[in-house]
């Protein structure tokens, strides 16, 4: 199967969609963006898992998509939605490197996935290869998010973008088991945090999500 | 339901009770019974016969580290016991504090037990969710700040582990059909001489570096001195004592597997330059540490690091080095974490400075502590001097230059931490701030573990020896 035929070209386009709301999720100046954004890849991730268990067959990775689509294209932005309109959150986002820097970043952390999965996955299917250069570039991203990024519901953003380039190149590996119950629990993860935000914020006891608040109680200077 | 599964499952059928319990003094009890009765049943795997069963396996390297656990948890549910009331939980964080505790002890002796490399993931995961939980219990902004890192490092970590368990089932996926046996580590074991090098290196990497994190190597160990230093006291024995090892044990079986192919990049060196960068930097980081705990978990660093260099040194006689490193830190970390808690709860401050002359105030307390930093700064007769002395000689017959390395990261390391036995146990008593505890619930703990870590210096049980010995063979 290569460029040129449909299940190819279709993955690869879904991929690639991934890939691109990874850079806009870099590039939001408000929270409210980045939470549409990732309901957006969310949705994606979906269509791909979707996608790719019509291509091999697997039933099981349907039930991936549904849980995707679910969880990470409707469920989680609404609540992350209702905890920034109710506690009023939705101010600039604050980031600890310059949009302009995070980008070229962004675009270096891309070459980087591609010079390192290109090469060394010389024996494996063309399309599982592009897939995971795609899959490991989104993590990245996501990660560069995680660290660029100084509000608690930006890093919890940046890990579902992760985590969502991690049930990419999951369900792009042929006959791949327990990817349902792999991306589960990565999934439950990130419902226990959000939920965790959520009754702190509702008991006072973050008065902010901003994570720099936090650096003054540390124990000590390390 | 096979051994193995009861013995996870029997902790999160009791963390489902104790959810229920909402009075302190039942519920401390009720998580003692249930980790005597957890440690009474991991007994039971060495009669279990080795072997792949499902997506568990019982074998010389997993059975000794699942039963260390289980004693180090009942151990630690006595001393929760009495330090319990000093945590002043309400009734909500009293529930959450035991559940997770129980939640956390079935999932790393699943992280153990587990075959399947992504059961062994999702273990691990449920551990740092576990363990995120009760570090940030207490919920002051300390607390949480040391849960957020833990959550985002650790999350990143478990992020790359999956990355690297995906491209292994990549590396075997032209020899296995469908199904989970793609993912069992007997399988890939067998079939790793016919993959490709270049996947297994890939995958091998990403193993490395995301369960490291969780093993506290450096550079990815900035959660460690935050979440043992804030978690309630009883924790930071757990998280340090079976946390790291199951961690630990995770990157061992993904080294297995790529050991297992002759074309691939050698793992050891890897292994041995996390190892150094953890055990060099915690030796010069524990000379600037002023909170006990802080000080003691950046000594989790340093051990972890030079269990990580005699598994990289590889052959039998570094990995049972190794192993025994482990296994001995295992104990006698959470010994002095036992002593430390018991300490700064009498003094009310965890500072280094507040705490001093125990020997003289409380000397049983304060011998057994010294006893127990000295068995972590490594001097005879206890066992982490004979794991390192086996490290020290096997260093010298197969690379003798890094011996100088090795040597100044020990010798500093031991250095710091006999200054600071002399400052907590020797000179002048600092005045205690609340009223006197006998402090049985942690006198009993703290010596039981110093007379394990003796016996297993003075004479290594022959029966152990030989598990450890079989188990040295795994890693290659």
């Amino acid at each position: 199967m290569t460029f040129g035929q449909l299940p190819y070209d279709v993955a690869h386009v879904l991929g690639g969609i991934m890939l691109l709301i990874s850079f806009t999720l870099l590039y939001q100046r408000r929270v409210a963006a980045v939470i549409n954004a990732l309901a957006m890849q969310g949705a994606v991730l979906a269509a791909a898992a979707a996608w790719q268990g019509f291509v091999q067959g697997a039933p099981q990775l349907y039930l991936t998509a549904l849980i995707a689509l679910v969880a990470k294209g409707v469920l989680i932005p609404l609540a992350l939605r209702i905890l920034v309109r109710r506690f009023n959150l939705d101010r600039t986002v604050e980031v600890a490197l310059g949009i302009g820097v995070s980008m070229i970043a962004g675009v270096a952390l891309v070459a980087l996935a591609i010079l390192v999965v290109l090469p060394t996955t010389g024996s494996a299917k063309a399309l599982t290869r592009e897939d995971l250069a795609l899959a490991l570039s989104v993590v990245l991203l996501g990660m560069l998010m995680m660290i660029t990024r100084r509000n608690a519901i930006l890093q919890v953003a940046g890990l579902m973008s992760a985590e969502n380039g991690l049930i990419l190149a999951a369900v792009g590996v042929t006959g791949m088991p327990l990817v349902v119950e792999l991306s589960t629990a990565a999934l439950v993860m990130v419902v226990l945090v959000v939920g965790a935000i959520f009754v702190l914020m509702m008991r006072g006891q973050f008065e902010s999500t901003d994570t720099e608040l936090f650096e003054q109680h540390r124990g000590e200077a390390d | 339901m096979p051994l193995p599964w009861l013995i996870v499952f029997l902790p999160w059928l009791g963390a489902a009770i104790l959810a229920f319990i909402p009075r302190e003094r039942e519920a401390a009890a009720a998580n003692v019974a249930l980790s005597a009765a957890s440690f009474a049943l991991s007994l039971a795997l060495l009669a279990y016969p080795e072997g792949v069963q499902g997506w568990t396996r019982v074998d010389a390297l997993n059975t000794p580290l699942v039963i260390l656990g289980f004693l180090i948890g009942l151990t630690t549910a006595v001393f929760s016991f009495g330090a319990i009331a000093a945590e002043r939980f309400d009734p909500l964080r009293l529930r959450a504090y035991h559940v997770a505790f129980q939640v956390f002890m079935g999932a790393q002796a699943l992280a153990l037990l587990a075959d399947n490399m992504g059961v062994m993931w999702v273990a691990i995961e449920i551990a740092t969710m576990a363990s995120v939980t009760i570090v940030a219990v207490h919920g002051t902004p300390a607390a949480l700040e040391a849960a957020w890192k833990l959550f985002l490092l650790c999350g990143v970590g478990i992020a790359l582990a999956l990355f690297g368990t995906i491209i292994l089932y990549l590396a075997a996926q032209p020899f296995v059909g469908h199904g989970d046996s793609g993912l069992s580590w007997a399988v890939l074991k067998g079939l790793a001489a016919r993959c490709d090098p270049g996947l297994l290196n890939l995958a091998f990497i990403f193993l490395l570096v995301g369960y490291g994190t969780k093993a506290g190597l450096v550079p990815m160990h900035s959660w460690l001195p935050d979440a043992e230093a804030e978690g309630p006291v009883a924790i930071t024995a757990v998280l340090s004592g079976l946390l790291l090892n199951a961690a630990l044990h995770a990157v061992l079986r993904a080294k297995a597997i790529v050991a297992g192919n002759g074309n691939t990049i050698s793992p050891g060196g890897f292994l041995l330059a996390f190892g150094f960068a953890s055990l060099l930097l915690a030796a010069i980081s524990l000379w600037r540490r002023r909170d006990a705990r802080r000080f003691f978990a950046w000594s989790s660093i340093e051990h972890m690091g030079l269990a990580t260099i005699a598994f990289g040194l590889g052959g039998a006689a570094a990995n049972l080095a190794g192993l025994l490193h482990m296994i001995g830190h295992s104990l006698c970390k959470s010994a002095v974490f036992f002593g430390v808690g018991h300490a700064a709860r009498l003094k009310g401050s965890q500072q280094i400075a507040a705490i001093g002359g125990l020997t003289v105030t409380h000397p049983a307390l304060g011998w057994g502590l010294a006893a127990a930093i000295a068995a972590i700064a490594g001097l005879p007769p206890f066992v982490l001097f004979a794991s390192e002395f086996l490290l020290v000689t096997e260093m010298a017959a197969q690379l003798p230059w890094l011996l100088v390395p090795l040597g100044l990261g020990l010798l500093t390391a031991a250095a710091a931490k006999v200054e600071v036995l002399q400052r907590l146990c020797l000179g002048d008593p600092t005045p205690d701030a609340g009223p006197p505890r006998r402090g049985l619930t942690t006198l009993v703990p703290l010596w039981s573990h110093l007379a394990l870590a003796l016996l297993l210096g003075l004479a290594l049980p022959g029966a152990l020896r030989a598990m450890l010995e079989a188990a040295a063979r795994i890693p290659g």
